[in-house]
């Protein structure tokens, strides 16, 4: 029993717990404090990860590797990005409360022991921990009616999703005899076939955490939470959350249900494309920039779920490789969502960005480059997360989803470029109020990563593709 | 004299497990009621868990329905509170009323 292999989010659990005890006890107003607390908190966890050691802990409940570690490593920068967005805005919007650095802190653990769970007991605790803290801060903004109607949706359909999972975890349970991922694989791979049970289990349990990625056919919440939460809170939903649960779909399927790839590959498959389709065609008549990206954001998890269609290594990596550009585009975009404000008041409207090319062409400059990555116009980074999906699929002679891939990035392109095209030849409105140095910090380091990651790609797709290896081997 | 076997316990659980999804997704009333589905939903499976453990004379899934007992404590008591401030936003708790956000 290995436990200091769980030291990062042993961590995070005191901090959090200390944290809590530290916005309670003094009279005044302990937001930015715990704020930081709670990144230096991210900052050390991020630092024991890439320290910590391969290996199983708790008696095979939770696993250590790299695939974990570079899945951790990117729930800690969303996190993070989602703090450090939040924390101006909420000020602003007069919603600044030490419980939501805290509420983030919890999630984060949920996210990173769901990453490293190797039993199907695991995985719901660390998915419940996720989703608990996520229904309590889409609601954040607890006196404005689209937020409690946000969270009340995601908090009705998350609980379906948890019961689908469960139901799926329980006749897996049953049928292969274990709750286990190695002792499911063992039980998957013998000799004379699968149980039919395990198949259906594994049906629901891949429904959930569809549910959790927002992959069509389970996406509907998706706009209505992106589009009422408050806009930090969306930037979090967005980034960490959904590369925690890819992450994790990509596990149980590359580990316990490998041997099941058959079964799960169509179903994949579909999603894929659905995903891509809807993402494209739903975000054309937008008009509200937080739904666009809501769609937006389906379409990428369905270009990600290509290479999990795909299923080879190249595929898996090109998974992550996605997620982790994505990751960054995203919280460029949103560094300027949460920058939209005019006299105070947040703006959500396309057309409220227009003249920002003359206005602020620093921010207009860094969301241009952020709309071409996301359409994947070389040579920015979206270009090389769609190229490594592409390749995979093309490889393997998955000729559909790599056509209507294509073609719906045309389609995708045209709402991104209707974006640079508002911002640079509409009419200019008033001056947006000015942006936070947390924003402008953000927009920056997105802005560059995403500018050059051309000239140095390889270190991150070595880590992806050792990540890949360790859930093979 | 009937012998009740695990096809029994599944046969349950099952119909509990449909009986849930179905509230939440045909329930046009109020979302109290979506709220106990969710319980129901969690219950089947508890009784799924219970009845394999019995028959593989495994403990782990007593476990993981206890785990999941826990949580669903927890969970019972954030849906509420989501409800409370949905309610003294809307003054309603109409699942029909649930419908300002759409396109």
């Amino acid at each position: 029993m290995n436990w200091t292999l769980a030291l990062p989010e042993t961590l995070l659990s005191v901090a959090g717990l200390v944290l809590l005890l530290a916005g309670v006890i003094p009279k005044r107003d302990m937001t930015f404090p715990i704020t930081m607390g709670t990144l230096g908190a991210l900052l050390v966890a991020a630092v024991l990860v890439l320290g910590s050691a391969d290996g199983q802990a708790f008696h095979g409940q939770f696993v250590s590797d790299a695939f974990a570690r570079f899945a951790k490593i990117l729930i800690l920068l969303g996190a993070a990005t989602g703090l450090l967005l939040a924390l101006d805005w909420n000020e602003k919007q007069g919603i600044a409360r030490f419980e939501f650095p805290i509420l983030v802190l919890f999630s984060t653990i949920g996210m990173m022991a769901m990453v490293s769970a190797s039993d199907l007991i695991t995985l719901y605790m660390g998915l419940e921990l996720l989703s608990l803290s996520l229904y309590v801060i889409a609601a954040f903004d607890r006196d404005n009616a689209r937020s409690a109607e946000a969270g009340l949706k995601y908090f009705v359909l998350g609980a379906l999703a948890s019961g689908l999972y469960l139901y799926g975890a329980s006749l897996t349970y049953g049928f292969a005899g274990s709750t286990n991922f190695s002792a499911i694989a063992t039980a998957v791979s013998g000799e004379g076939g699968v149980s039919l049970g395990v198949v259906v289990g594994m049906t629901f349990v891949v429904a959930a955490l569809a549910f959790k990625i927002s992959a069509v056919p389970f996406h509907m919440w998706t706009p209505d939470v992106y589009e009422g939460a408050p806009t930090p809170v969306t930037a979090f939903f967005a980034s960490a959350p959904k590369v925690a649960a890819v992450a994790l779909l990509v596990r149980v399927l590359a580990d316990p249900f490998a041997d099941l790839a058959a079964q799960w590959q169509g179903v994949i498959w579909l999603a894929s494309l659905g995903s891509m389709l809807l993402g494209s065609f739903a975000a054309i008549r937008q008009p509200n920039i937080k739904r666009l990206m809501a769609y937006s954001s389906i379409g990428h998890v369905g270009y990600a779920l290509m290479g999990l269609a795909v299923a080879t290594d190249t595929g898996l990596r090109g998974v992550m490789l996605y997620m982790a550009i994505y990751i960054v585009m995203n919280a460029g975009v949103f560094a300027v969502l949460v920058a939209m404000r005019r006299q105070g008041r947040s703006l959500e409207r396309i057309e409220d960005l227009a003249g920002l090319g003359r206005t602020d062409p620093a921010m207009a400059l860094a969301m241009a480059v952020f709309m071409f990555s996301m359409a994947g116009i070389p040579p920015l980074a979206g270009f090389f997360s769609k190229l490594y999906v592409f390749l995979a699929a093309v490889q393997e002679g998955y000729w559909v989803l790599a056509t209507v891939g294509v073609l719906t990035s045309v389609v995708g392109a045209f709402y991104y470029l209707r974006i640079i095209k508002i911002m640079y030849f509409d009419a200019a409105e008033a001056a947006l109020d000015p942006r936070s140095s947390a924003v402008s910090f953000v927009l920056a380091g997105a802005g560059l990563f995403n500018v050059l990651f051309f000239l140095f790609p390889a270190p991150i797709v070595a880590a992806a593709t050792a990540a890949v290896a360790a859930l093979a081997g | 004299m009937l012998d009740v076997g695990l096809g029994h316990y599944l046969t349950v659980s099952a119909i509990l497990f449909v009986l849930g999804v179905f509230g939440i997704f045909l329930n046009r009333k109020n979302i109290i009621v979506i709220l106990m589905s969710v319980e129901l939903i969690l219950l089947s499976v508890n009784l799924n868990l219970v009845a394999f453990s019995a028959r593989l004379g495994d403990l782990t899934g007593q476990i993981f329905a206890m785990f999941i007992l826990t949580v669903a404590a927890a969970e019972a008591a954030i849906g509420l509170a989501v409800v409370v401030i949905y309610f003294r936003n809307t003054g309603s708790i109409e699942v029909e009323d649930v419908s300002t956000l759409k396109g």
